[in-house]
């Protein structure tokens, strides 16, 4: 094995004195000070909670149910919402309604507003039933159309279907699997990694080979061949805790790397040997003093491997090995426009894929705000 | 360093068998085999039960899917290493002509979006440790960072619409008509160029905004080194000084971790051809893995990871040529 002499610098020490000595006390106080000066930081999980509260209200958001088709209206351009009637007076806001044309040559349909009828929007209106989180039922609906009129914000796909409300479904999906798929990457690092660094000898050498092997291998294949592996006729929700599954099978290596490494250096600190001494068995030591200390390390490898796994996901849905229909996620609603035709010929299509991309965008700064705050002397 | 490379080739080959049979259970975890599917898809094909049923066992006898798994595993791995890779069964024809140029291009096309990374990366890297927190320095980071957050396979996408609709040039293909059966010539290799350039901008992307980051940090960790101060002190140019002091061993790490950014790459490649439906293994590994054609899936996995293995190999042996400190043991 090669080694650098000098270079392999141990993670600077927690400093003495903290940089915002006199007023911050405690753990995590600091840690929260810093993260609020990274302005991009912040930025981003505002536009993350926005999003994940969106999710969660899905039905209320979406102004019609994600799987009611519109025979009439398929591949329809986005409505926009008008204050101004055709005199530039303030109205109320209201829709135009659609106007069809085929094309004479290429027998296309076109779409055109159709300045004569238009339709108030409404706010607050009840619509269909739905339930909140599977629980709460509710009719409430945050934006509708008067009789007879459509508002679809975002234009429709193939079968009519309005991308606003599938793009809010399909956002459970995508932003559910990173969070779920990190709780299996942190569970699964720290048992395998505190076990890797605190028994050491066989147990040690098995799982660290074990990671190597994992690491070393390109995921996309690996991930591919494990989905394909899903039998076709399991139901969707069954595919989709094992896609998360998956998803979290490689991110766990990193982790448990770097835990191991923490506890190693931890198992000989006095404070430790102390807690020995005492007569505290190997469960309390590790829960109470090893564990405790590679939280802040395991909180920001876990914000950092987030952008992996949505990335992830979309990619196997969108070759069609991901999540099942019923659910649907970003990267399937892409899938369902894959023609080249079909997306240049309507191009709101692509608009989930900038969700993924605003999405991971934002994790990755909010994962490195937080390893700034939680570890500044990094680099 | 002739036992160095000896101990290394050791573990290399234990790293190789046991890759292979990771890749072997992996590839059998689906349930059902090649023929079971085929039969799935036949079954309306009228074809009555007791031919379809006497059709599977031959079937499965003749290409060795009747043995036990593990000695499945032992006869492919055997002849794996005597250069049999077997039958595809998708494709009824030997592996090794299937694989061809395919393997070979899916290695060029990682290897030239590394190239990219790094002739986009590095630059920015140093202007960025030199210009330190200057509007350059965030904005240059934004970019990256907004190139590691689009997918793959949309970027692809995008960019395959816009070079069919603005450029008008062919996607999914190596050479334009012309040059399809023409000899080898500078304009050959230019079209080639051309018909490449989206999968490896779109792989290259990926990794520019790690390769940003490393290279700003590293340089900025090298400028304040004793070595770099010397330098300074000798009355060398600021410029000079960056170059051929500090930026040579800020240079290193990518070196070293060129083992762990192999396969982001040779990931990047494979979801980016099977979207622009290249012909390298990409696709034909998707193909393979959905159908069951162990045979031709194995393969391709197990050349991966020797690709890999090498790969690791080269960047230990490089790295003492590069960095005087280094001694290989």
């Amino acid at each position: 094995m090669s080694q650098v002499a000098g270079a392999n610098q141990s993670p600077a020490p927690q400093p003495a004195v903290d940089l915002d000595a006199g007023l911050a006390t405690g753990f995590w106080l600091p840690i929260w000070r810093r993260f609020r000066k990274n302005r991009l930081g912040v930025v981003s999980g505002i536009i993350l909670i926005v999003l994940y509260t969106m999710a969660v209200f899905a039905p209320f958001f979406s102004p019609y149910p994600f799987d009611e088709f519109h025979g009439k209206v398929k591949f329809a351009p986005p409505q926009r919402i008008r204050v101004f009637d055709e005199e530039g007076r303030l109205t109320a806001p209201f829709t135009y309604a659609y106007q069809r044309q085929m094309d004479p040559e290429t027998l296309a349909l076109n779409y055109r507003e159709d300045r004569s009828t238009r339709y108030r929007i409404r706010f607050f209106v009840r619509g269909e039933p739905y339930r909140v989180l599977f629980v709460i039922p509710a009719r409430l609906r945050f934006i509708g159309i008067e009789e007879g009129g459509t508002v679809f914000l975002l234009g429709t796909d193939v079968l009519g279907r309005d991308l606003l409300s599938r793009m809010l479904k399909a956002a459970q999906v995508s932003l559910s699997v990173p969070l779920v798929g990190t709780l299996i990457t942190v569970v699964l690092g720290l048992i395998l990694g505190v076990a890797s660094g605190y028994f050491g000898g066989v147990v040690d050498d098995v799982i660290q080979r074990f990671i190597e092997l994992l690491l070393s291998f390109p995921h996309i294949p690996l991930w591919l061949a494990l989905s394909a592996a899903i039998p076709p006729t399991w139901p969707s929700n069954y595919v989709y805790l094992t896609i998360v599954a998956i998803l979290s099978f490689i991110g766990w290596g990193g982790l448990a790397r770097v835990v191991r490494g923490k506890v190693l250096a931890y198992r000989g600190e006095e404070y430790v040997l102390a807690a020995r001494a005492a007569g505290a068995r190997n469960w309390r030591i590790i829960t109470r003093h090893l564990v405790p200390g590679c939280l802040s390390h395991t909180i920001v490898i876990a914000t950092l491997s987030i952008p992996g796994i949505i990335l992830g996901e979309s990619a196997l849905s969108y070759l069609g090995v991901g999540v099942t229909p019923p659910m649907t996620s970003w990267g399937v609603l892409i899938k369902d426009a894959t023609s080249i035709h079909a997306i240049v010929r309507h191009v709101w299509l692509t608009i989930p894929g900038l969700m993924i991309t605003v999405t991971v965008l934002c994790f990755n700064f909010l994962g490195d705000a937080v390893r700034d705050a939680v570890d500044p002397f990094a680099t | 360093m002739t036992v160095f490379l000896i101990r290394r080739l050791f573990t290399m080959v234990i790293s190789f068998l046991l890759m292979s049979l990771v890749i072997f259970i992996i590839i059998q975890l689906a349930p059902g085999d090649f023929i079971t599917h085929l039969m799935a898809q036949m079954s309306g094909g009228g074809m009555r039960d007791e031919y379809a049923r006497e059709f599977a066992e031959n079937f499965r006898r003749l290409h060795g899917l009747d043995q036990p798994k593990w000695i499945q595993y032992f006869i492919w791995i055997r002849n794996f290493l005597t250069g049999d890779m077997g039958h595809s069964l998708l494709h009824g024809r030997p592996v090794a002509t299937l694989l061809g140029d395919r393997l070979a291009l899916s290695f060029g096309i990682s290897f030239g979006s590394l190239v990219f990374t790094w002739l986009i990366g590095i630059p920015i890297g140093i202007y960025g440790a030199t210009h330190k927190n200057t509007i350059g320095d965030h904005a240059a980071t934004f970019v990256g960072f907004l190139g590691l957050s689009i997918p793959n396979f949309f970027l692809a996408l995008v960019l395959m619409i816009f070079a069919v609709f603005a450029l008008n040039w062919p996607v999914g293909v190596l050479f334009s008509m012309e040059y399809e059966d023409a000899p080898w010539s500078f304009m050959k290799a230019l079209d080639l160029a051309k018909n490449l350039w989206i999968p490896i901008v779109v792989i290259g992307t990926a990794g520019t905004a790690a390769t940003i980051r490393v290279m700003r940090g590293n340089l900025l960790d090298m400028l304040g080194q004793p070595f770099v101060t010397t330098a300074r002190s000798k009355g060398l140019k600021e410029r000079i000084v960056v170059r051929r002091h500090a930026v040579r061993i800020a240079f290193n790490p990518f070196v070293s971790g060129l083992g762990m950014s192999l396969p982001t790459l040779l990931s990047g490649e494979t979801i980016t051809s099977i979207v622009l439906n290249l012909p390298t293994a990409g696709p034909l590994l998707f193909e393979a893995l959905l159908a069951e054609d162990i045979y031709l899936s194995a393969s391709i996995l197990q050349f991966y990871a020797i690709f890999l293995l090498l790969g690791n190999l080269m960047a230990d042996i490089a790295l003492t040529w590069l960095d005087p400190r280094i001694r290989l043991e």
